[in-house]
Parts: C-alpha cells; structure tokens; sequence
C-alpha cells in the first residue's frame, strides 16, 4: 500500500450540476469499500463534517466560471497533494461552455432581472486551464465505476486502467453491430473517448460524445462521412460536437468549421 | 490453407485430419434434427440469428432462431439486412460477428489473486464453459479460425485458454451460396467453399423440386453426428446443384484482391505518399481490428480492490490503432494514423507471412463494411500498386 494510513480525501465542486460527484456516493455495493479505504475529509454533498486541509487527494468537479472560482481552485491545488478533475464540466467547460460562443452580456440582460448582481466570466473553462491536475478522468456523467478504479490506483499508487481509445472499441468488445453502418445512425463512438461501456449503442442509439475527445479524433473524417452517406446538414453537426464538451478543443474546432453565419433575416 | 496437420502432429488436437468423407442429403423438413442431435450430444449450438438489423452469432435453441428467409446487403461502411424471396436458413453472406468471439472472447480473466500470509495466493482461470458446435461456419471463417490457430497454437508457446475452447467445439460449415459486395474470398483461396478443417459442412439447395442439405462429413467427431440424422442417399444430381451453388457466389464476388507480388509491393512502399491520403480518412477507431476473424491482438489488465487483498488478471482484445498499443518508455512508437494503418495492412497482407507463413486476410470483407467511413483494403492495395514507387524506400522509423 502506498499510505500508512488511509489517504484524506476531498470532493470541491465548481459550476456543474452535482452529477459527477453524486457518482460517488451513486457507487452503492463499493461505498463501504470506498470509505474503508479513505477517509473522507470534506464532501458537503454526504457529511457536514469538515477537516481542514491537507488533503492527500482532491476530486474536483465543475469548471471554472467566476473570477472567484479561479483563487478557489488555486488554493485547493495548494492544499491537494494529488488532484484528480471529474466529469466533463471540470475536464472541457461542460455544457456551459456554450457562453464562450457568443456575447455574455446579451445573455445576463435577458436572462436576469437584476442583471447587475451577476459577476461572471465571459468563459467556461476545464479545471486544467488555470492549475496543473494529475488526473483527467471524463464522462458526463463519469462512470461510477472508473472512479473506483482511480481512487483504487491512487490508493495502492499504481496506474489508473483507464483507456483513452475510442468507443468503438469497448461497443464492439460488447458485440453491439456498428449502428452507423447497419442504421444509418449518425454516431460519435469513432471519435469519443471510452468509459461508458457503449451505454447508448447498446440501446441502438448513436453517441452522443459525452465523454469527449478520445486521444486521436479524426473529427473532419466523420463530418465527412455524416454529411456525404446519412444526410446530416451542417447545423446538426454543429450540434453535434457543441454538446457537453463542446469547448474541447477537437470538437470545438470541428464545430466551428461548420458555423458558418447566418444571415439575419 | 493453414496446415492443421502439423499442428496435430504438435500436440493439439483441434482438428482431426480429413478423412474423406461421406455425403448425404438432409431434408429442410428434418432439418431439426440436426439440433436435437447436437443438443443431445452435449453441444451448445452457436449460429446466425437476427439481431438489431443484423445477422451476428450467437446461441440458438431451435432452427427457428436461425435467420430465416434473410439477406444482406454490403458495402463500404453500409450493413443493411433485406428479405429473400425464398425460406433459406443460410441465404446472407458473413455478418459483424466472427467465431474468434467464442475460440478467443473480447474479454476474459486469466487468474485471481487473494493476499495471503505468505504473499498471494494465485487461482488460474480454467475455461469450464459449453462445448460448442459452430453453425455455419463459411470457408473464409475456417480459413481465418485455421489462421488463429497457428497464432495460438502453433510454435513453442501454446495458448491454454484459445486451446480449451478450440478443441471442445464442433465446426458445421456452410458453402457460401451468395457473396456480398464487400466479398473476395476468392481472390485470398479461402472461399467460397469449405475445403477442410470442419466437421460437417452443408450446402443449402433449393428450387422448385424442395429445400434441402447435402451433407458432406469431414472428421470423425462429424460422422457421429451424420450417422445419427435421417440422411437420403445425395445423387450425382444433388452434388450438380451444390456445386451450381457454389459457382453462383463465386460469380458474384464483390470485390477483388491481386495479390500478385503484394507482400514485396507493401514492403518497398513504406514511405508511399498514398498512406497520407488514407489517413486523412481513417478514424483509427478500431473498427476493422476488432470485426477481422483473424486479428488476436490482446492487452492485459491488472485490477485490485480497495482492500488491497484482491486482484485480478484480464485479458481483453486490443488494436494496433491505440495509441497504448506501441507505448512504451517516452510515448507511442505509432504516433500517427498514417503509421497505424500501413502497420495494420502491411502485417495483414505481408509480415504476417515471414511471421507465419501464410496471409493474415481471408477475404471475408468485414474490415469494409464495419469501417464507419469505408475504407476499402482492396482499394487501398490498388491505389498503392498504382503509385508503387518500384524500389525499397527506406527509413521507416525516421517518422511515426
């Protein structure tokens, strides 16, 4: 075992719906296991306890989307031996990432009644933008059981198995047919990193990318082929790559390439 | 083929030497038979059923399951299934499922380990699983199971796990009566007829006169099983319309390969500008890897719990298109998707002789069809003896 005795855990959360974290305690049959072999130090979401740092290992999930967040998140590295970000809002900017697209203050004006008590940044931006991290692990939401995986790697100090090939690879270790070549369904699997176990092509729908980039994304191959064989216009594809982690900067660059402007009518 | 002999003669026993065997017809309405059969004899019958708008293999309890009075319909990067005008069990060519699923599964664990008070305790995983008798196993699918034996079983260092589950399973062979678009087994000597390594094989007859099988036994294990079914004296007119089967996918061979002097082809073009092309294309998804019946490539993957007490050993189907695949001390070796896929066609089509003395392709033409964006080897082989730069380019580890 790496520790002597058991490493002190934090959960800290940034702009992000709880998802991610909520994994954790989502790991049910594990969690006793989990918190056998942590000790929980700060997770506002399961305890009100909270042990000051130290921490031997930080979870951080969310991104970063105040001037505030960004002295936060500064201070848990200082405090973190090992900082571990979860989820896609933490790894790309998350969904809300979509803002750094377009003009934020036209937003707050229309949005909020009293737009002058909103103070944020004009981005959405991943967690390793403004401080180093040890560990990416992705998904929205993450897979519960790779977070065992991670917390068990940095437990006994070994390397964490997580894959960053493309889902195709563990939808055909499944033995699902491609929905791609046998539907016709317009599908992100070639270009998205693993986790979900093929989640939504089990169920013969096409991926939705949740999980990001995988390590070498031919992004223009499979816009290619989405636009000549299944009919797919460009307005969808820009769709398709703004999802949750549209301000990856695979999919973001795949994206732009297809957001032509529009012409104001 | 492979010589199965001399891997009999090497200790395994997977396939029994061919023995001339006996032919006879089997009506469809007998048909039913053959599983009860099978299924008496110990067998779990693995075969061709519909499944999510495809025909994949999988286990079957009656003929029933089988898929039938369907086709499909192949090319590149399309899979759509459609309807026969007839009632034919076998009337599809091969589907994204190949028998490599059950001989050497996606995924399997090797040992577990329990922390002891001496170091750890080891359990080795032995393969208790069912005898399976294949259905329908095409020419090109023996060609390629005889290929992953020679992998597995071939040479000082025998696979235990492959072994185990190769010789406990019966091999029923169809002839192919239909080849797809994405088809050239022809062009690779594997197809469309099952020459050896089966058990049984069949050739699936009809016309107005009825539907029937004519039955050819190939081992022992086969005769078993043949001797055991209501079997019709087949003529010299039932082995006239099986061969008339045959002929008929052979005519329809959708694509082709010259492999004319293509080992030393793919060997003096390594630094070929085509690759480059091929690359801008390529996903490196995997895809082809996974869906090819001879790929073995495989990783494996150490687990523990939380408690430090337990860990286990997988071993799981891996793909040179990974980046983990060539990572060693300092990065991968393969960085680019260029070097990934000359890697993949050229140890296909060329290493794999000097490696194991015959070719890593059979001609089934699944890597086509399950590519997402329809790469096409047999185009690929054709544009780079287009631009063949006639000499030994060099310096292949200058890039990756």
């Amino acid at each position: 075992m790496g520790f002597k005795r058991n490493p002190k855990l934090a959960v800290w959360k940034f702009a992000s719906c709880d998802g991610c974290q909520l994994s954790l305690l989502d790991c049910e049959d594990e969690l006793l296991d989990v918190v056998g072999a942590v000790d929980i130090a700060y997770f506002p979401e399961a305890s009100r306890e909270y042990v000051k740092g130290p921490y031997d290992v930080s979870l951080v999930e969310g991104s970063i989307t105040t001037a505030h967040d960004i002295k936060r998140i500064k201070r848990i590295r200082k405090e973190s031996k090992f900082l571990i970000t979860i989820g896609a809002c933490a790894t790309s900017g998350g969904i809300q990432a979509l803002k750094n697209y377009k003009n934020v203050e036209d937003f707050i004006s229309i949005v909020y009644a009293r737009p002058d008590y909103i103070d944020t940044l004009d981005t959405s931006t991943p967690i390793g933008d403004h401080i180093p991290v040890d560990f990416e692990l992705r998904g929205c939401p993450i897979n519960k059981m790779q977070l065992v995986e991670v917390i068990s790697a940095f437990v006994f100090g070994r390397k964490p198995n997580v894959p960053h090939h493309s889902v195709c690879l563990e939808c055909k270790l499944k033995g699902n047919p491609c929905v791609m070549v046998a539907h016709g369904t317009p599908c992100m699997g070639p270009i998205t990193h693993a986790g979900c176990d093929a989640l939504c092509t089990a169920y013969n729908r096409g991926c939705f990318g949740c999980y990001g980039p995988m390590e070498t994304p031919n992004t223009s191959s499979l816009s290619r082929r989405w636009q000549e064989h299944l009919n797919v216009s460009s307005d969808d594809l820009v769709r398709a790559f703004r999802g949750f982690n549209t301000y990856a900067e695979a999919f973001r660059k795949e994206s732009e390439a297809h957001d032509r402007p529009r012409q104001e009518v | 083929m492979v010589d199965t002999k001399t891997l009999v003669e090497k200790g395994s026993k997977t396939q029994e030497k061919k023995t001339p065997g006996a032919v006879g017809l089997l009506e469809r309405g007998a048909f039913d038979q053959l599983f009860q059969v099978l299924q008496a004899q110990g067998y779990t019958i693995v075969g061709p059923t519909v499944r999510e708008g495809v025909i994949l293999y999988d286990e079957l309890e009656s003929p029933d399951e089988l898929p039938i009075g369907w086709t499909d319909e192949q090319e590149a990067g399309t899979y759509r299934m459609q309807k026969r005008e007839d009632e034919a069990l076998f009337g599809y060519t091969v589907g994204p499922h190949s028998w490599k699923r059950f001989l050497f599964p996606p995924k399997h664990r090797l040992f577990r380990a329990t922390r002891g008070k001496d170091g750890f305790d080891i359990e080795e995983d032995k393969y208790d699983g069912p005898n399976y008798a294949f259905l329908g196993v095409r020419a090109c699918e023996l060609q390629a199971m005889a290929i992953q034996d020679n992998v597995f079983l071939g040479g000082d260092h025998v696979d235990p796990h492959y072994r185990s589950r190769r010789e406990s399973a019966l091999i029923i062979a169809v002839n192919c009566g239909k080849a797809g678009q994405t088809c050239f087994c022809s062009s690779m000597g594997s197809g469309p007829k099952a020459g050896t390594g089966f058990d049984l094989a069949l050739t699936e007859l009809i016309s107005k006169d009825g539907h029937a099988f004519l039955l050819e036994v190939g081992s022992k294990k086969g005769n078993k099983i043949f001797k055991k079914l209501p079997i019709e004296k087949a003529g010299k007119k039932e082995q006239k319309a099986a061969d008339a089967v045959v002929a008929e996918a052979e005519a329809q061979m959708g694509r082709q390969l010259d492999t004319e002097g293509l080992k030393d082809l793919l060997y003096r073009n390594y630094q070929n500008p085509h690759w480059e092309e091929v690359a801008e294309k390529c996903l490196s998804c995997a895809n082809c890897t996974m869906v090819c019946p001879t790929c073995f490539c495989s990783t494996v993957e150490e687990m523990t719990d939380l408690s430090g007490d337990h860990a286990e050993r997988w071993r799981r189907w891996d793909s040179c298109f990974t980046m983990d695949f060539t990572y060693i001390h300092g990065g991968s070796v393969r960085q680019s998707t260029r070097a990934r896929y000359r890697q993949w066609m050229t140890h296909k089509l060329a290493t794999w002789f000097d490696q194991f003395g015959t070719s890593g392709c059979v001609g089934c033409g699944r890597c086509i069809t399950w590519c997402p964006v329809g790469i096409d080897l047999t185009e690929e082989a054709r544009a780079l003896r287009a631009s063949d730069q006639g000499e030994l380019q060099t310096g292949m580890q200058a890039e990756a």
